[in-house]
């Protein structure tokens, strides 16, 4: 029986992806410190988009307050470390914890009161703006004028996760390697099936026996948990955090774009999708200061995120894909005809 | 032979409606029995109700003696008892085998079982060599027969069919019955839904007839055939057997 059928794609792309990771790897040794700073975002945000990504692209649930996520993830790792001198590591699995907890929860109240689709969305929004608030108005956790790690010596701590600009590069290009590995052995196991059974009709996979009701739930927490890994991660990066920057509706809109641009449920579209779109929305924002308009980065998101939607509706990566199958082995030359002349 | 399924004064109202109206039959294994009716005689509701997509207003269902009525979907299919539906519901971007090999996954978590065992259903059903074909590409007595591979996955002990004939060519159809016949010579035991009369007549063991909600007959097919009953409700003055 042919059942390994796959073997020569699969081998393709995994030679792909360790080709990518490698030159990445490059990148953090030869770029400038500039190149380093942003990649680092890049590859963070590729991390959480590839969760919120796991959630919609696979499980076929949308959330648009992952936000809530990233920054108890964010506020964990700052509170146990800049309150109490806890290692960041200890701080990232209490916020993975908490968040997904707080990601399981939620999905169970709204599935069992029947709160779906776009109403789950909405509802996610509302958790996210709820989290904020409070966190605003928390002394405890600083309030509005948020935290501030020690400043950084300098010298690379692996234990207490510091060190300079490049140690931070590698940290998050081990989580994003992370992320599309885990994204990838998720959906070829048997929760990839049942997921994406579940996404494309929740009552046909029922009647095949999915437990949709507690596969929703795990799609949810798995995809909170990880998602405020990447936002403990992106705090000690910032070296500071505020409860409108972490927590803020632009933080759930930067990590679903990447996933959006690059190509939903896809395990590198995310990254892709976050290479076009950071460093654009950096640009964009220097050049907005420059010329005294701020808010420019914002306006180039949402022509950006016209123009694929417009484009390419599956995202760029699916894209390439699909432009690198459609070369023929061997380059051929098309000869163009000479018009006919309608008589 | 012991009854698989009983089903026991089934009614359910949708508002003033009485959909299915205190109807009683029961299945004996490894045999094919067919649910005919003109439509909206309720088949399909009756059906719903047996698989636990919908609520009962009252009565019960018993499978292998134990009460399901009321039981969501998922655990009904657990159980033993998978349906298709009449509407086919292909995933998108799945291979024909890895919609087969979805069902598996309620009685196991390894991929690999679960390939082995959807080649087999879709060997059952005569799909095996379009395994890696895009579900999109299959014509519609494939996709028909991809639902029922579908179903089989899950290990059922009886299996629920919606209407899987319709819309098919006799030629077909002809094929579908085989395949429904060697199932249940593998022992399953199969509930059809089915307007097809000739086909039904063909296939089925005993026909269940329902009218308004009620069941006005039940029986072999030549005497359901001969019932006036039938006749005037149903098939009409022209149906002659």
């Amino acid at each position: 029986m042919p059942k390994k059928f796959n073997e020569a794609t699969d081998q393709k792309r995994w030679i792909a992806g360790a080709g990518v990771f490698v030159i990445l790897a490059l990148v953090g040794f030869l770029s400038n410190s500039y190149v380093i700073s942003l990649m680092t975002i890049v590859l963070l945000f590729t991390f959480m988009g590839q969760s919120w990504n796991l959630m919609l692209g696979i499980g076929g649930q949308l959330s648009i307050g992952h936000s809530l996520f990233v920054g108890l993830g964010a506020y964990s790792v700052a509170v146990l470390n800049i309150k109490y001198g806890i290692s960041p590591w200890i701080g990232l699995v209490v916020g993975l914890t908490i968040a997904g907890f707080v990601g399981a929860l939620l999905a169970w109240l709204s599935f069992r009161f029947e709160v779906r689709g776009i109403y789950f969305a909405l509802l996610t929004i509302a958790a996210a703006e709820f989290a904020r608030i409070m966190f605003s108005g928390w002394e405890f956790v600083g309030g509005m004028q948020g935290m501030f790690f020690q400043a950084p010596t300098g010298k690379t701590d692996i234990l207490m996760l510091r060190g300079d600009a490049r140690f931070y590069y590698f940290v998050a290009l081990g989580v994003a390697a992370i992320g599309v590995l885990g994204t990838e052995l998720i959906s070829r196991s048997y929760l990839g099936y049942v997921w994406r059974a579940m996404r494309d009709d929740d009552e046909a996979a029922r009647a095949l026996g999915v437990r949709t009701f507690r596969h929703k739930i795990i799609v949810i927490s798995i995809s909170a948990g990880s998602a405020a890994v990447g936002g403990g991660i992106l705090a000690l990066v910032q070296g500071s955090i505020f409860p409108d920057s972490i927590m803020g509706m632009g933080i759930s809109v930067d990590v679903l774009i990447g996933p959006v641009v690059g190509g939903l449920g896809t395990a590198f579209g995310p990254f892709v999708g976050s290479l076009a779109a950071i460093p654009l929305n950096h640009t964009m924002s220097a050049i907005g200061d420059s010329l005294g308009i701020p808010g420019l980065n914002n306006i180039a998101y949402g022509i950006i995120l016209i123009l694929v939607v417009w484009v390419l509706p599956d995202g760029i990566w699916p894209a390439i894909v699909r432009l690198y199958r459609s070369i023929p082995p061997l380059p051929r030359l098309k000869i163009s005809q000479p018009r006919k002349v309608e008589e | 032979m012991t009854n698989l399924l009983e089903v026991r004064n089934l009614t359910r109202s949708f508002g003033g409606l009485i959909a299915v109206n205190d109807v009683s039959f029961s299945l004996r294994g490894g045999r094919i029995t067919a649910l005919i009716g003109p439509n909206g005689a309720g088949k399909t509701t009756c059906f719903n109700l047996v698989a636990g997509a919908l609520r009962t207003t009252s009565g019960q269902v018993f499978f292998e003696g134990r009460a399901i009525e009321n039981r969501r979907p998922e655990d009904v299919c657990r159980m033993g008892i998978a349906r298709t539906f009449q509407i086919v519901r292909p995933m998108r971007d799945m291979t024909v085998l890895e919609n087969a090999m979805v069902g598996a996954f309620s009685w196991t978590t390894s991929v690999n079982d679960a390939r082995d065992i959807a080649y087999d259903s879709l060997e059952s059903v005569g799909l095996a060599n379009k395994a890696h074909a895009k579900t999109d590409q299959l014509t519609l007595p494939d996709r028909k027969m991809l639902e029922t591979a579908k179903a089989l996955s899950t290990r059922p002990k009886l299996l629920l069919l919606d209407e899987v004939m319709a819309g098919l060519r006799p030629t077909e159809a002809a094929g579908v019955v085989r395949v429904l016949q060697k199932l249940t010579e593998n022992g399953l035991t199969i509930l059809l839904v089915e307007h097809v009369m000739r086909i039904v007549m063909e296939v089925a063991s005993t026909v269940v007839v329902l009218h308004h909600g009620a069941k006005i007959a039940e029986g072999s097919p030549a005497d359901v055939v001969a019932d006036s009953k039938v006749l005037e409700s149903y098939l009409g003055a022209g149906f002659h057997a």
